[in-house]
């Protein structure tokens, strides 16, 4: 049986309200997510793109529950007709790694260092599956197998201490897609690899996720990345979700000032280094009390009055994309 | 230049201590103890040698504070007394250790090569042994005496200072600053002595007061079965030892008022030593 | 392979210690033979002893010499007692050992569940508990915490026997299998030894232990929270696996490498806590034997005593080190 298309009418797999994240640190509270709204289809892969400390982490630590338990989250987080945030510890973690996974950066500090990777992949396994420990570690070699680690029965005893970094995260990989999960959130996957491992991981991974009919939602810093694996691209700044829409019409003709200029900003083909341009200022400090509406305002070249004042608008326009401008392109 | 560095410091140590009123208290615990060991003679009630066995094992009462011990001596008066005696010993024995052991330490990691290696052995010597255990084995070797406590808790102290400075001098020899330094012609022993040495102080620092306390603790230890100082001296360790055959028999003002003073003190540099440690690496607060 | 490596490491640490012990004895100012004589020697025994100790031959002769006698056990004889070092150190050994591993047990069982809890909740009372007794109990001098807890327990309560020994004075020794009373006085199924034999123990013990708990609380504490807050702590939350076996299997796992590595600095420390709290409990282990020894001026004991605890603390070092090994992988290749 195929797997029905993407198709709008249906439910989507995962539907994010309104969702907002708050620190309370010795400094003022941090309102590190606001108002962030999307949802993802079965199957579908889309991309949250952003500057370091622009929220995307943030956003899929919410989604998964394991924020700081110091952290107030309001919202809606709907995934597969359940209601998340509001799901306790116990039926979270019955979800966590079965039907949502995750791949964090880092794969080499994201394993534990003292036990066998084997194991590791094993014990979520263990976790989720009706499966003994024998069979356990044979299902785990064989997904050391589907992820193309060579001679998986031997690389099960392995630490990662004795693995290169790229072959960490195909066991992470190895690990999220253990129990077959309805979406998979890759949060800056091939950071922290080499230049030749990335483009191989990232492979990997869409090809995974395609012949699963799984949904991944893609966090990275890099446009040309998420351009390239993935239909639909959500464009975060400071805690706001700025721009979302398809990814063809978001290079065509970005409707948001910032995201323009990370396309500008971005090294294209055949673009010369001299016509790199970069985006003026920095995120602002969100522990500041006089935080503008519009987050952007202080960099932005098309600002007004009422951006800083006024609250900020959020269009939806009827070929399905979001802009949270005043002044839109 | 260096004055603005040295007023930031002082600001921020300020600030620090501000920001923790136990690090404030130990420092004025500090003073305490200095002004004792300074005029502690002078101020005391009663002379701390004179017995009196009139008065043997008086209670704590207006005229005697700390009650009187088995010859009738006034507790409080020795208690007082024996600060300097206590401090002194510390002082000695760290201030050896410290100078002793950074110097050997800027050497093995400054120079390297063979000189590090003798160095090395040296100080995985003292370290295969129990510290005490070793501090007591000098002490009977090289006679009892109050100089050789000294020496005793100034070579078990000397690897801490050793491998710290070996350490930090290790990482900074081929620092940009060191190299700069090469550069204008300075002479290895006065870049070693005058660049590297001092950049590595502050870390010392925070050694010096833990050690300090730690140093108390074994003087007093050595003295409490019967090392170093003899009777009839006024030292704390000594007169827990003369008061222990009084605990059993109810008597417990005669151990626990050294004791407890003893315990105060090497409390006070343990915390300045904590609270030094905030001021000079913040990022190793625990 | 690994193992023989150690081995071979700790070969220098001993070749060291039984230099410096060499050098103890020869460092005596004046005539080491009147020190070995004793004060009440007449010319003739000193003269006697300086010859038959070597002193009369040169530094190096007299090392080849003290190594062959150790080699042979030969550590001296106690002026005091006539007895060989050896044998009475061997007898005195079990006392020792026992208190000093029962204080261990103690203070491992309460120093870890301790750290782990004060980092499971940060800011809580027992963290603050934590706190407070890993600052207080480095600075309490042994000796002074024993004759605290004497007068509390045995004067005041009346709970606690006198402080005088293994045994009291109604109690007979079990038969000898270990020398450890406690072990003994089980295989022999006599209870009522056992709990005077435990009574005895318990206050030295809880000495011991409140020294040397402060350390390992402190650093159980401080490595359990930067496990915690490891990223592959993050990755096993994220894979669902139950809080049970992320504390226990993933997090406390990680954190007990320090907790193994300071072992070796609480070993230390417990040696020589030993002598004090033999002194104030009247213990007739190794500690006390060296104080009276030392009391006497009856140099070959302490000698012997020093040495012996070097070698005790060079093989407690070589155990701490093959568990490491044992226990983190990245270690058993390199090194």
């Amino acid at each position: 049986m195929a797997w029905p298309p993407p198709d709008s009418r249906m439910a989507p797999l995962l539907a994010v309200e309104d969702l907002l994240v708050e620190f309370h640190t010795r400094s003022g509270t941090v309102r590190a997510l606001d108002g962030v709204s999307f949802d993802l289809r079965h199957g579908e892969m889309m991309a949250l793109v952003g500057e370091s400390g622009s929220g995307k982490s943030v956003t899929a630590y919410a989604i998964l529950g394991i924020l700081d338990t110091a952290a107030r989250i309001s919202g809606r987080v709907v995934f597969d007709g359940r209601e998340l945030l509001s799901a306790g510890e116990k039926a979270m973690g019955a979800v966590r790694g079965s039907k949502l996974a995750i791949i964090f950066q880092n794969p080499r500090t994201a394993l534990n260092p003292i036990r066998p990777i084997g194991k590791q992949i094993a014990d979520v396994l263990a976790r989720h599956g009706n499966v003994t420990a024998a069979q356990a570690q044979r299902l785990g070699v064989e997904m050391l197998a589907k992820v193309r680690i060579p001679d998986p029965k031997r690389r099960a005893a392995a630490y990662p201490f004795e693995l290169s970094g790229g072959m960490c995260q195909r066991v992470m990989i190895a690990m999220a897609l253990a129990c077959e999960p309805a979406l998979l959130i890759a949060d800056e996957p091939t950071t922290g690899l080499d230049i030749t491992t990335q483009a191989a991981i990232m492979g990997l991974i869409a090809e995974l996720v395609a012949s699963r009919n799984m949904a991944m939602l893609l966090i990275t810093h890099d446009l040309a990345l998420a351009a390239q694996y993935c239909n639909r691209i959500a464009v975060m700044h400071a805690g706001h979700l700025v721009e979302l829409a398809p990814t063809r019409l978001l290079f065509a003709t970005p409707r948001h000032p910032y995201t323009a200029n990370l396309i500008a900003a971005a090294p294209g083909e055949g673009a010369g280094l001299d016509r790199l341009s970069a985006i003026p200022g920095t995120i602002p400090d969100l522990r500041r009390g006089d935080l503008p509406a519009c987050r952007y305002s202080e960099r932005c070249e098309r600002v007004t009055p009422d951006c800083r004042t006024g609250p900020l608008l959020r269009l939806d326009t009827a070929d399905g994309r979001r802009v949270a401008c005043r002044h839109p392109l | 230049m260096i004055s603005g560095t040295l007023d930031g410091n002082l600001r921020h140590a300020l600030y620090v201590l501000g920001e923790n009123p136990v690090t404030a208290a130990a420092f004025a615990l500090f003073l305490l103890f200095a002004l004792l060991a300074t005029f502690g003679p002078a101020l005391v009630p009663y002379d701390p040698l004179a017995s009196n066995t009139a008065q043997a094992l008086n209670a704590p009462s207006i005229s005697h504070w700390f009650g009187t011990d088995q010859l009738g001596r006034d507790i409080f008066s020795r208690v007082v007394v024996a600060t300097r005696l206590d401090l002194g010993i510390a002082i000695a024995a760290v201030a050896l250790a410290f100078s002793v052991g950074t110097l050997l330490g800027l050497i093995g990691g400054y120079w390297g090569g063979w000189a590090d290696r003798i160095i090395g052995r040296i100080v995985d010597t003292i370290m295969a042994f129990p510290l005490f255990v070793l501090a007591m084995g000098i002490v009977a070797g090289l006679g009892n005496s109050v100089a050789n406590i000294i020496y005793a808790t100034a070579i078990i102290n000397l690897p801490i200072y050793a491998r710290l400075s070996r350490a930090e001098a290790n990482i900074r020899c081929n620092a940009g600053f060191i190299e700069a330094a090469r550069l204008c012609g300075n002479g290895e022993v006065r870049i070693a002595l005058g660049q590297l040495f001092p950049n590595i102080l502050p870390l010392m620092a925070v050694q010096v007061s833990l050690t300090l306390g730690y140093a108390i603790l074994n003087a007093a230890g050595l003295s409490f079965i019967g090392l170093g100082v003899r009777p009839p001296t006024a030292e704390w360790g000594i007169m827990v030892a003369e008061g222990a055959s009084n605990i059993v028999s109810g008597e417990w003002w005669v151990a626990l008022f050294p004791g407890l003073v003893l315990m105060t003190a090497v409390f006070c540099f343990n915390l300045i030593g904590d609270g030094l440690r905030d001021i000079v690496d913040p990022v190793r607060r625990t | 392979m690994p193992v023989l490596r150690r081995l071979l490491i700790a070969l220098p640490s001993v070749m060291g210690v039984i230099v410096v012990t060499f050098l103890l004895t020869r460092a005596l100012p004046g005539d080491p033979a009147i020190y070995f004589a004793g004060p009440a020697a007449t010319q003739q025994a000193i003269a006697e002893i300086r010859h038959a100790m070597g002193f009369d031959r040169s530094l190096p002769a007299q090392f080849v010499d003290y190594v062959r006698h150790l080699s042979r056990g030969d550590l001296g004889t106690s002026l005091t007692t006539g007895q060989p070092v050896l044998s009475e150190l061997a007898a005195r050994l079990p006392a020792s050992a026992e208190l000093t591993l029962t204080a261990l047990v103690l203070s491992v069982g309460i120093a870890l569940p301790l750290g782990i809890v004060a980092a499971l909740r940060p800011g809580s009372p027992v963290d603050h508990v934590c706190r407070i007794i890993t600052t207080a109990g480095v600075s309490l001098p042994t000796f002074f915490t024993g004759l605290l807890l004497v007068y509390l327990f045995y004067y005041l309560a009346g709970v606690a026997p006198a402080p005088l020994g293994r045994l009291d004075t109604f109690s007979t020794p079990p038969p000898h299998y270990s020398g450890f009373y406690l072990v003994d006085s089980l295989i022999a199924g006599d209870f009522v030894t056992f709990r005077a034999a435990l009574g005895q123990l318990l206050l030295p013990s809880a000495t011991m232990a409140i020294f040397s708990l402060a350390p390992l609380a402190r650093i159980t504490r401080a490595s359990m929270l930067a496990a915690l807050g490891s990223e592959f702590i993050r990755t096993a939350r994220a894979s669902g696996l139950g809080r049970r076996r992320v504390v226990c299997v993933y997090a406390l796992r990680n954190a007990l490498l320090p907790v193994i590595t300071t072992l070796g600095m609480v070993f230390s420390f417990m040696l020589g806590a030993n002598v004090l709290v033999e002194k104030v409990f009247a213990w007739p282990g190794l500690g006390s034997y060296a104080v009276d020894a030392l009391i006497a001026s009856d140099y070959a004991p302490v000698q012997g005593f020093v040495l012996a605890m070097a070698l005790l603390y060079v093989m407690l070092n070589l155990m701490i080190d093959l568990i490491y090994c044992l226990l983190d992988p990245r270690v058993r290749l390199d090194a």
